[in-house]
């Protein structure tokens, strides 16, 4: 189902003509209201007048993670406090939280944005959404709970944890669509198993809409199959908004169509901070073009993805952005391929076999780079049989050429000999002499 | 009926196979037998040890990955067609052998085969009905 018809199958050339004055609007505007924005246009010698084109966009400097912790708090808000009816933060794990502002009416957009991705997924008024995004400084499970309201749908605000009660509840209530991340539900499916409660047998649920953390294909097949429910993919992040920037259509479940009458998306080669044609991989980078509160020109989201403009079955014009495989901290460039320690984590993540300590190792043997990724086993699966180990290691090269487009060789390494250091662990050996 | 195998997961390199001996010589552990599979990257020591316990601890608190499987112990006369007899059986029953590995005993009275077989029960049932010696665990480590 398409929430807003108007705008979410729009002709291009009439998107395209409202993103240009939005963005127009809002250069102009944080130009004028926020000095961070004035003092970065300035150096780079652009001026507000000289966004002539979408194409001008790149012209723009891009912001940071850490130019947003460099005006903590509220440095980069564009309106007076007054007007900022609510404030969420991310949590920070290497530095200072990132704080956003909400206007009245960028609250009423996010709304607007959540009940479009709702609708997306197959929701409607006459569905119960369990949500179990937690509930706080997070923007999981405020920004499904608004969405979820301005559907008309039910919601049953239980957020995260407790989550036998959770079972009991599903239960119980009978909610029709489950809203966490794609891990939790695969949590509570196992916590289901102890408790004697079947997915498929006892309790309703019938969409899951996941989103939060980076998931694969894989772990769609594996949630579709014991949950037995369809499952798609949410993106977001609470720099540009919170859950609600793209989301996949439940008809194609094929890239998840990005809000683009709000954000303007744009992929770079993290590198050189080049932009990239459709269907490259790279950087995602996201300008709001109708916030208020806190509006984002040209940020750098750190995920890697790719954008996708062929029309989708679903009767959706907006572009779609490739599931996020990773994150562009720590990139290498191995055959001419971008590669992120961090797929390579979420690929291993996926085997519990393994335990998260790996290294990369890259060499070039007869002008030709090499990759090998040693892993440490586990006890606790520990098989003694040759067979089940080596097809434990193709399994995992397997599911890493999937990932990264690359073939490498995987190696099984004995526990505790990877080094572990104190603070960012050591992931990557480059022996290449170029 | 089962005898209790200690497997060691070892990486392929110089001198790590002299640490897991050294270790339980020094725990007073005496070997039984034992089986090295090895592939280009890393191996698998099975070893049936006096003391399972103690050497799976010792093991274990050196920093080694430490398995315990459960494995079967025939025994099989010294002569020829002793193993095929026992093989025979297996195949008849359509039972899959993951592996398997021997060790003549000091007395020689015969051959002790252990079997790693996944379907261990049925079979211990079917070697015990077909008249083959299956050896229990505290008897192998005592040999």
């Amino acid at each position: 189902m398409i929430y807003n018809d108007e705008y979410e199958t729009m002709p291009r050339e009439a998107l395209e003509a409202i993103q240009l004055r939005r963005l127009q609007q809002t250069v102009e505007r944080v130009y004028n209201t926020v000095p961070f924005y004035r003092k970065k246009f300035d150096e780079a010698g652009v001026r507000p007048e000289d966004i002539k084109s979408l194409d001008d966009l790149k012209r723009l400097p891009f912001t940071t993670k850490q130019d947003l912790r460099d005006n903590y708090p509220f440095g980069l808000f564009a309106v007076p406090m007054s007007q900022i009816v609510r404030i969420h933060a991310s949590s920070g794990t290497t530095g200072k939280p990132t704080v956003v502002g909400y206007t009245r009416r960028d609250i009423k957009t996010w709304s607007e944005l959540m009940a479009r991705a709702l609708a997306a997924a197959g929701v409607s008024q006459n569905d119960i959404i369990h949500n179990a995004y937690g509930y706080g400084l997070f923007t999981g499970g405020l920004g499904v709970h608004y969405g979820a309201e301005t559907l008309g749908a039910s919601v049953i605000p239980v957020s995260g944890g407790n989550t036998k009660r959770q079972i009991t509840i599903m239960k119980d209530f009978r909610p029709t669509v489950l809203t966490c991340t794609p891990s939790y539900s695969l949590h509570l499916w196992e916590v289901a198993q102890e408790m004697g409660v079947d997915f498929k047998r006892d309790l309703a649920i019938r969409v899951g809409i996941f989103g939060a953390e980076p998931w694969s294909e894989r772990m769609r097949q594996e949630i579709e199959d014991k949950l037995g429910i369809d499952a798609i993919d949410i993106y977001g992040l609470s720099e540009v908004l919170g859950p609600g920037v793209a989301v996949e259509c439940i008809e194609a479940k094929d890239g998840l169509h990005i809000f683009e009458d709000h954000f303007i998306p744009e992929i770079i080669d993290p590198e050189t901070g080049e932009v990239l044609p459709y269907g490259e991989t790279g950087e995602l980078v996201l300008t709001t073009i109708t916030k208020e509160g806190i509006p984002l020109i040209r940020y750098r989201t750190r995920d890697i993805s790719a954008l996708y403009k062929e029309p989708c079955k679903c009767g959706r014009t907006m572009v779609r952005m490739a599931r996020v495989t990773g994150r562009t901290d720590d990139m290498l460039i191995v055959r001419g391929v971008n590669v992120f320690p961090s797929q390579i984590e979420s690929v291993l993540m996926q085997h519990e076999e393994v335990a998260p300590h790996y290294v990369i190792i890259v060499d070039r043997q007869k002008a030709l780079d090499v990759l090998e990724v040693q892993v440490e086993v586990t006890e606790r699966l520990f098989s003694d049989e040759v067979r089940k180990l080596q097809e434990l290691e193709r399994r995992i090269e397997k599911d890493i050429k999937e990932t990264l487009g690359i073939s490498c060789k995987v190696k099984l390494v004995e526990p505790k000999t990877i080094e572990r250091s104190m603070g960012k662990a050591k992931r990557v050996i480059d022996k290449r002499q170029i | 009926m089962k005898v209790i195998q200690i497997s060691i997961f070892l990486e392929n390199r110089a001198g790590r196979l002299a640490e897991v001996t050294k270790t339980l010589a020094s725990a007073n552990i005496n070997i039984r037998a034992l089986s090295l599979a090895d592939t280009s990257d890393f191996g698998i020591l099975r070893l049936i040890v006096d003391d399972t316990e103690k050497a799976f601890k010792v093991l274990r608190e050196n920093g080694f990955t430490v398995g315990k499987t459960e494995v079967i112990a025939v025994e099989v006369p010294d002569r020829p067609g002793g193993l095929a007899a026992i093989m025979d059986i297996l195949a008849k029953e359509n039972i899959n052998v993951e592996y398997m590995y021997a060790f003549v005993q000091q007395s020689g009275k015969g051959a002790v085969i252990l079997f790693r077989i996944n379907e261990l029960d049925r079979a211990i049932d079917v070697l015990t009905k077909n008249g083959v010696a299956v050896l229990p665990g505290e008897k192998v480590y005592k040999l």
